[in-house]
């Protein structure tokens, strides 16, 4: 099967096993440059699971993933870690910040992954942390800042290398409406600035709210909401 | 939403002319619909004739708007007597869509594919009001905010609705 035309990234047919647990049944899935795409579905129905396969972190068992017009199976376990480390970002429910380092490093640490030199990285850190308005938090570490804040660095994170495909799930799950509020329109913001794919993973629907539209998992099928009418 | 008492309460704070009256509404509650003049008349001319305003003078050239009303201590005691009672909660018992997820699961039709239609349908209300809220000021925010909170209610219930669908199948094909 071919990806829908202009699409960056897409998958169809996606099957996933976990021993006997059908995680993933004939999942499909597209989003084009700049498009932000909700995944909805109850709890358990292979939202995260479709998620780690299209960022290429968990291989489907079966059905294909195109990125910009390859096919990320056809990709060395090597090429698709430089995959997801120069065109992906990620932002999770929580836990993800390096506890032992500072703000702006954990928001540097993917460019200096990456092989940029340390004052450059934090200087890019910083102008994404501005965006963020978590520049004051620089110096601190991760355990001595809010849940709100500590996810607005995460998001800076996720955006300081240029990502061309934001993958988020439950990013606001653990905040306050007002927290995830903020951290969803700068997240939005900031992706439809840099014209970045975001796929969010949500369950609730004030934060799918800021998606263009929403694919709906269920027992590990999708269905595209906008196709389907 | 009483329009009668928003209108009693704006004049709390001095005497207004009609057409004062409306802008004042207009803007600060008016958000989707502004007031028409003939609302503005006949809500003023009943407050009168129940004397909770009185007018405080005409100006020239005639015509309601030019009309000025004052608020008088019935008036007064009206506002408070209405902000002071809590409104009835809204109970939503009849839901259409309650009657259409039953009637389609009566009919062996597929009630999940109705559930997710309408969540399609609620989210793109959402988006609107998303998109709304983040372009306006803080009146716009929380006029947004509460719209966006009932419907996210409907959408809980949506989806609680489509994990229980094989249960409420079996009770009412019973
Ligand atoms: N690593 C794993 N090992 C075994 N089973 C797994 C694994 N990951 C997911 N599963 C199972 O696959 C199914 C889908 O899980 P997934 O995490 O994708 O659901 P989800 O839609 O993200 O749920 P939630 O909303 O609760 O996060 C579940 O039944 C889950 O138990
Ligand atoms: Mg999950």
């Amino acid at each position: 099967m071919t990806p829908p035309p202009g699409s960056l990234l897409a998958a169809e047919n996606l099957r996933k096993t976990f021993g006997p647990t059908v995680a993933l049944d004939g999942a499909h899935f597209s989003i084009h440059p700049g498009e932000v795409v909700a995944v909805m579905g109850p709890s358990g129905s292979g939202k995260s699971t479709l998620l780690h396969c299209l960022a290429g972190i968990v291989p489907p068992d079966s059905g294909s993933i195109t990125y910009d017009g390859r096919e990320l199976s056809g990709l060395s376990d090597t090429a698709r870690s430089a995959l997801r480390r120069s065109d992906f970002g990620f932002v999770f429910q929580f836990g993800q910040l390096v506890p032992e380092l500072t703000c702006v490093e954990n928001v540097a640490l993917p460019l200096r992954l990456n092989g940029s030199p340390r004052k450059e990285a934090e200087r890019a850190a910083l102008t994404w942390m501005e965006r963020l308005e978590v520049d004051d938090l620089k110096g601190k570490r991760p355990g001595e800042v809010s849940g709100g804040q500590g996810q607005r660095v995460a998001v800076a994170r996720a955006l300081v290398t240029g990502p061309r495909v934001v993958f988020a799930d439950e990013p606001t799950g653990a905040l306050d409406s007002l927290n995830g509020e903020r951290v969803m329109e700068l997240l939005t913001d900031a992706a439809r600035s840099t014209n970045a794919a975001v796929v969010l993973v949500t369950h609730e629907a004030r934060v799918a709210a800021y998606s263009d539209r929403e694919i709906v998992v269920r027992d590990g099928r999708s269905r595209d909401m906008e196709r389907a009418i | 939403m009483s329009i009668g008492h928003t209108l009693l309460g704006l004049l709390e704070s001095g005497p207004r002319h009609g057409y004062d009256l409306k802008r004042a509404f207009d803007e600060k509650f008016g958000h989707d619909r502004p007031l028409h003049y003939g609302q503005v008349y006949s809500t003023m001319s009943r407050l009168l004739k129940n004397g909770l305003v009185e007018v405080d003078g005409i100006e020239a050239g005639g015509g309601p708007e030019r009309k000025r009303y004052a608020i008088t201590d019935a008036g007064i005691t009206d506002v408070e007597r209405w902000l002071a009672t809590p409104e009835k909660p809204e109970e939503y018992l009849q839901s259409t869509l309650y009657t259409k997820v039953v009637l389609a699961l009566l009919t062996h039709r597929d009630a999940a594919d109705i559930l997710d239609t309408q969540r399609s349908e609620h989210l793109r209300s959402m988006r609107i009001l998303t998109d709304r809220k983040r372009k306006g000021d803080l009146a716009d925010q929380l006029i947004c905010d509460h719209a966006l909170f009932h419907l996210e209610a409907d959408l809980r219930w949506l989806e609680l609705t489509a994990a229980r669908l094989d249960k409420l199948r079996a009770a009412v094909t019973r």
